[in-house]
């Protein structure tokens, strides 16, 4: 028998694994975006949230930008009367996303060509900006439930299986094992796309060298489209899980804010590092919260991450799995 | 004819050196000074002073003090909120702590103790580059937040948590607190900006900015020739964090009155000054005014126009307004990368020929 502290010490770090595995589902599209054109996406947070946004608007047949109607019109619409299923919902709202990354580089990217990385990190905070109005013009910014059918609540299967293990039933949320596997389906799938499909090795060679890329025949902007697509489709599913987690809402769009550190420990550029730095953000969060928390005051997750990671850096610059940085004069 | 070198002759080291080469430029700007401190302290009234003027000369002492750490020494920051807190929170303590000393030493010293936190992240700097300098500087802006939202002494026990400005007089004239006139609020803050403007340009173009920028251009080679990284870095942080810590004071005790820290010195502070420091030009002074003026009267007059003009409700307004600065933001890095100072130096070039450009 283990004593109940440490015990109960396990069920924070699993718990704080499973919140990690949230966290590296944002910062998941974060890295496919700097991997593929150098510019760090700050909006990577706020396109989870327009997904989720428009996944529930999609799903409930809301009327888009009825609020907006009605004040110009003097009209009273809202909803159009259906609710549709959530597996074409999610597919509507991923074409939506598509539709996203097409205009993001039609009318933003295109023009943006080698500006320096702070000039394309500024437009992507312009870009937040203006997606985060969008997406309340278009929907309404009242909190909303978004339920796609996952499973929620407290596992039952988990909390007996544990109690007649150890004599102490294990709290896990099922929706986080649910993310946990969606995490590593998506982690998998996008390894064996980037490694084994045409566009892939494509998206590869841009990451490598823009200039060697689009010497040997590569479109740069059909990968940045991709790419943005891709990194909008797992902004869906961050949104879901998200969304179902603590409902639809402008606090959401915050989550931006818990993966970069995750990424300074990972490092910019590498996948597994954004699920590594992720796991570690994790459960350093929850147990330092656990046990120091109460001791100076608590809520100690805002800036502990980030801390974490500072100090990380100082030894490791590069982050974990960062490509080595080499400086020359 | 009225904009030439031409006729101007100087005839000492000094005269060659100045800040306005140009008369005309010379004149304009003592006209501005002129009107700016004997004109408008007159005419000012309450909404003008809180809405724009105010926090316009705030703003433009946090961009000039971001100007200099981002601008000419090319460390990102993040964390100009949070620099703005310590400012806010020193100011607030050191007012209740010393009511018999004037505030205009509090706003130095707050401005100095600012300084000395700023050294203190900025240390991380000499390992750091680039963006994860960017993030890790957000550490600096959460946890100093986390900090003055939870120990208590910094708010001296009060019961909301918030810290509220206690009423100060200089020379027989209120500057803090409810018996304030719009008047005085501008003129304190004016008073500030000119010397701090004074002291950014000056320092910029001196042996300490020709230090940053080097390091800001190439901080190996500059290291080659000679330049100290350490002292270079972090004396940038140093300075740029006593701009923003005075900024800081001024936005609680002359401003605000009364600030509870998550709200007012929040992530998006930092954002803020950020974009003024990138839309109004990195690596200018002038800049730094142009995009502080920038971003103050776009939400007045969005406001105006969408809420005013139109009557549309507040909230759907707020969110349009939300999606046109986000669109002008991009807008605006598309058209003018090098912000509205590079704007101002094209259309000086040209005045210059004008009216015979060939």
């Amino acid at each position: 028998m283990l004593p109940d502290q440490m015990l109960f010490a396990m069920e924070v770090t699993l718990n704080g694994l499973m919140a990690g595995v949230m966290y590296a589902l944002v910062a998941l599209g974060f890295v496919l975006i700097f991997k593929a054109s150098g510019i760090f996406n700050y909006a990577q947070g706020v396109l989870a949230l327009f997904a989720a946004l428009t996944l529930v608007g999609i799903q409930q047949g809301q009327v888009p930008f009825a609020h907006l109607i009605n004040a110009v019109f003097g009209t009273d619409l809202h909803h159009f009367g259906w609710t549709l299923p959530a597996v074409l919902a999610l597919a509507l709202t991923a074409l939506v996303m598509i539709g996203l990354a097409w205009l993001i580089e039609r009318l933003v990217l295109k023009h943006l060509v080698n500006q320096p990385a702070i000039i394309l990190f500024m437009a992507t905070i312009g870009l937040a900006y203006f997606l985060e109005g969008l997406g309340d013009v278009m929907w309404g910014a009242d909190i909303k439930t978004l339920d796609v059918g996952l499973p929620q609540g407290i596992s039952e299967a988990v909390e007996t299986a544990t109690a007649s293990l150890f004599g102490y039933g294990f709290f896990i949320d099922r929706l986080d094992m649910v993310a946990t596997v969606v995490a590593a389906i998506l982690v998998l799938s996008l390894t064996l796309f980037s490694q084994y499909s045409r566009q892939g090795r494509a998206l590869r060679a841009v990451a490598d060298d823009h200039q060697a890329a689009l010497s040997v025949g590569i479109s740069l902007r059909f990968i940045w489209v991709l790419v943005w697509s891709i990194a909008g489709i797992v902004a869906l599913v961050a949104g879901v899980m998200w969304g179902t987690k603590s409902g639809v809402q402008f606090s959401l769009s915050l989550i931006a804010l818990k993966a970069l550190p995750v990424l300074m420990l990972g490092g910019f550029t590498s996948i597994p590092g954004a699920i590594v730095g992720g796991l570690i953000i994790g459960m350093g969060e929850k147990l330092f919260e656990f046990f120091a928390g109460p001791l100076i005051g608590g809520a100690t997750e805002n800036w502990f991450a980030y801390v974490l990671a500072l100090l990380f850096l100082v030894v490791r610059p590069q982050g974990l799995f960062g490509e080595r940085i080499i400086e020359r004069v | 004819m009225l904009y030439r070198e031409a006729g101007d002759f100087k005839t000492s080291y000094r005269d060659d050196a100045q800040t306005f080469p140009i008369r005309f430029d010379r004149r304009g700007y003592y006209a501005l000074l002129a009107v700016a401190a004997a004109v408008v302290p007159f005419v000012i009234n309450d909404y003008w002073a809180n809405a724009v003027f105010v926090p316009f000369l705030i703003y433009a002492i946090a961009a000039l003090g971001l100007n200099i750490l981002t601008g000419y020494c090319g460390q990102v920051s993040l964390g100009t909120g949070g620099f703005m807190a310590v400012g806010a929170y020193a100011m607030y303590k050191l007012m209740t702590a010393f009511p018999e000393v004037s505030v205009l030493i509090h706003v130095l010293l707050a401005g100095g103790i600012t300084a000395a936190v700023g050294v203190l992240f900025g240390l991380p700097s000499l390992r750091i580059k680039g963006f994860y300098l960017a993030v890790a500087t957000l550490a600096a802006q959460f946890f100093l937040v986390w900090l003055f939202n939870k120990v208590p002494w910094f708010y001296n026990y009060s019961a909301s948590g918030q810290i509220t400005a206690p009423e100060r007089t200089v020379l027989g004239w209120y500057v803090t607190g409810p018996q304030t006139t719009a008047a005085t609020k501008y003129l304190i803050c004016l008073g500030f900006v000119f010397l701090l403007a004074w002291i950014a340009r000056n320092l910029t173009r001196g042996t300490a900015g020709r230090r940053w920028m080097a390091i800001r251009d190439m901080d190996i080679a500059a290291e080659i020739i000679g330049v100290n990284p350490l002292t270079t870095k972090l004396s940038a942080f140093a300075v740029s964090s006593f701009f923003i810590g005075v900024a800081g004071a001024l936005f609680f005790s002359v401003y605000l009155g009364a600030a509870e820290v998550g709200e007012a010195f929040g992530i998006n502070k930092s954002f803020l000054v950020l974009f003024m420091v990138i839309i109004g030009g990195l690596g200018s002074i002038f800049g730094s005014f142009a995009g502080a003026a920038f971003l103050v009267l776009l939400p007045v007059f969005l406001k105006n126009v969408l809420g005013g003009v139109l009557g549309w409700p507040t909230d759907l307004a707020a969110h349009i307004e939300l999606m046109i600065v986000g669109a002008l933001i991009v807008g605006f890095l598309i058209a003018e990368p090098h912000g509205l100072a590079q704007l101002w130096r094209l259309a000086k070039e040209k005045l210059r020929l004008w009216p015979f450009p060939h």
